[in-house]
């Protein structure tokens, strides 16, 4: 942004702060108030936004007393990250690492030290940008998102929560209140990478893969791709090429090719031109494509 | 609203309006002025501080966020007259040119301190690639954290 143009000193609106200590509160204040309120998590893209009065929401509702958000809890078959987790809580966590490691490196990416102790991963999705770190890795995990109202809960694979338009699917009633992370099938290799302006500015291109290999050949491969197109989505194309193929340079070479054909990047968008988010995004899906192998040929031996 | 904080060990209590940031609070409202404003949208470092021990930048934290809950600034690093050994290191390696930046560095350093007692030099580097000096002297800001880590250890 130019901060040159706001005086981003101060919260330049006025606004009523709610601070509900239960998830029955808190999606009674959104029913109330809805569309004049705006959820704060974290804060480190609310609060800017608001500087910008990009939002001039008449109600803050902010949902760190309620412990239950900020959980990750081992389940049977993967995790559940509640929304309101810190994206450092996320980093440094022995299960994340252990078992979603891909989903550790994408928080670790984000921003510095003092945006993740703030940063949540729910603030991260819900802001609905493209270039959001932890969705291109939710998307190879596979990842559901559980969203809550007074109407009732509904589960939205990470696949549709992005609307396409710069918005997400969680009306201004509900709330995003957990992931659901089944692990990723025994063996897989998985890499996430980004490349920014800085390494602490937002992505202008990044890569989540995870890869599965039987004896030398392609079993099964995700590819996601981020901040080159209106919403980061999974590369179907290019996984249906890797599969089954034989896993050789010319083989990832190919789906990595093939990832950079299918980018929709809009000409304003100030970070880079759409030719090099073309260019970038191959070599950074043949990066990804090559580390996930490369670790799914050290899981199996 | 009334909020009570503890700011570097003392409590206090306020009455802020929802939209203070917390920045404000500690430069207004209790004449710290150590923190600084700089860039105001996360970019730059110069507000860090600490919330409940974790480094954090004050301006895009509300007030009302910090109700109930620790403080600390860089005004309370050093004990009485006794500076803390992150400033020691800080002057003599050299580590401030203008100075503007000094206060988020410091916070920051001494978070990556009580974290992890012994960074590698690419640990500080990453740690502190939030924090942003326009003198660019990062070689000697580098040198006094490793130089107060060391001095930690012996």
């Amino acid at each position: 942004m130019d901060i040159n143009r706001f005086n981003t000193h101060i919260v330049p609106i006025r606004f009523d702060y709610h601070a509900p200590k239960s998830l029955e509160e808190a999606v009674g204040l959104l029913a109330e108030y809805g569309e004049e309120a705006q959820i704060l998590a974290g804060g480190t893209d609310l609060i800017p936004k608001i500087k910008q009065r990009i939002l001039e929401p008449k109600h803050v509702i902010d949902l760190k007393a309620i412990p239950e958000l900020a959980c990750i809890e081992e389940t049977p078959d993967g995790a559940k990250i509640g929304a309101l987790t810190k994206l450092r809580t996320i980093e440094l966590s022995p299960l994340i690492n252990k078992k979603l490691p891909v989903l550790g490196e994408a928080a670790r990416a984000i921003g510095s030290v003092q945006i993740r102790n703030r940063g949540t991963i729910g603030g991260n999705l819900c802001n609905a940008s493209p270039c959001a770190d932890t969705a291109t890795a939710l998307m190879v995990l596979d990842a559901v998102a559980l969203v809550d109202s007074v109407e009732g809960k509904r589960e939205v694979p990470i696949g549709e929560f992005f609307d396409g338009r710069g918005q997400t699917i969680v009306a201004p009633n509900e709330m995003l209140k957990e992931l659901i992370v089944p692990l990723l099938p025994e063996g897989t290799g998985s890499a996430f990478v980004k490349v920014g302006w800085t390494t602490f500015d937002i992505a202008t291109v990044n890569v989540a893969v995870a890869l599965r290999l039987d004896d030398e050949k392609v079993a099964d491969c995700r590819i996601a791709l981020g901040a080159c197109s209106p919403a980061p989505f999974r590369v179907r194309r290019a996984e249906e090429a890797l599969k089954g193929k034989e896993l050789t340079g010319e083989a990832l070479e190919e789906a990595a090719q093939i990832v950079s054909e299918h980018i929709e990047p809009r000409e304003r968008w100030r970070r880079a031109p759409p030719e090099y988010r073309r260019k970038t995004s191959k070599v950074l899906a043949l990066e990804a494509l090559t580390g996930a192998a490369e670790e799914a040929r050290r899981l199996a031996k | 609203m009334n909020i009570e904080v503890t700011v570097n060990g003392r409590r206090k209590r306020f009455d802020v309006e929802p939209n203070t940031l917390l920045l404000n609070l500690l430069r207004d409202g209790l004449y710290l002025k150590g923190a600084k404003y700089g860039c105001g949208i996360g970019e730059c470092g110069a507000c860090t501080v600490h919330l409940d021990g974790e480094a954090v930048l004050s301006c895009m934290i509300l007030a009302v966020e910090a109700d109930g809950r620790r403080v600390d600034t860089i005004e309370g690093l050093a004990d009485g007259d006794e500076l803390d050994p992150i400033q020691e290191a800080f002057i003599e390696e050299g580590a401030i040119q203008c100075g503007f930046c000094t206060p988020g560095f410091i916070m920051a350093a001494k978070a990556l301190l009580n974290e992890n007692p012994y960074p590698s030099e690419g640990e500080i580097r990453e740690y502190l690639k939030g924090n942003m000096c326009r003198c660019t002297g990062y070689v000697n800001i580098v040198k006094a954290v490793q130089s107060a880590a060391q001095k930690a250890r012996e």
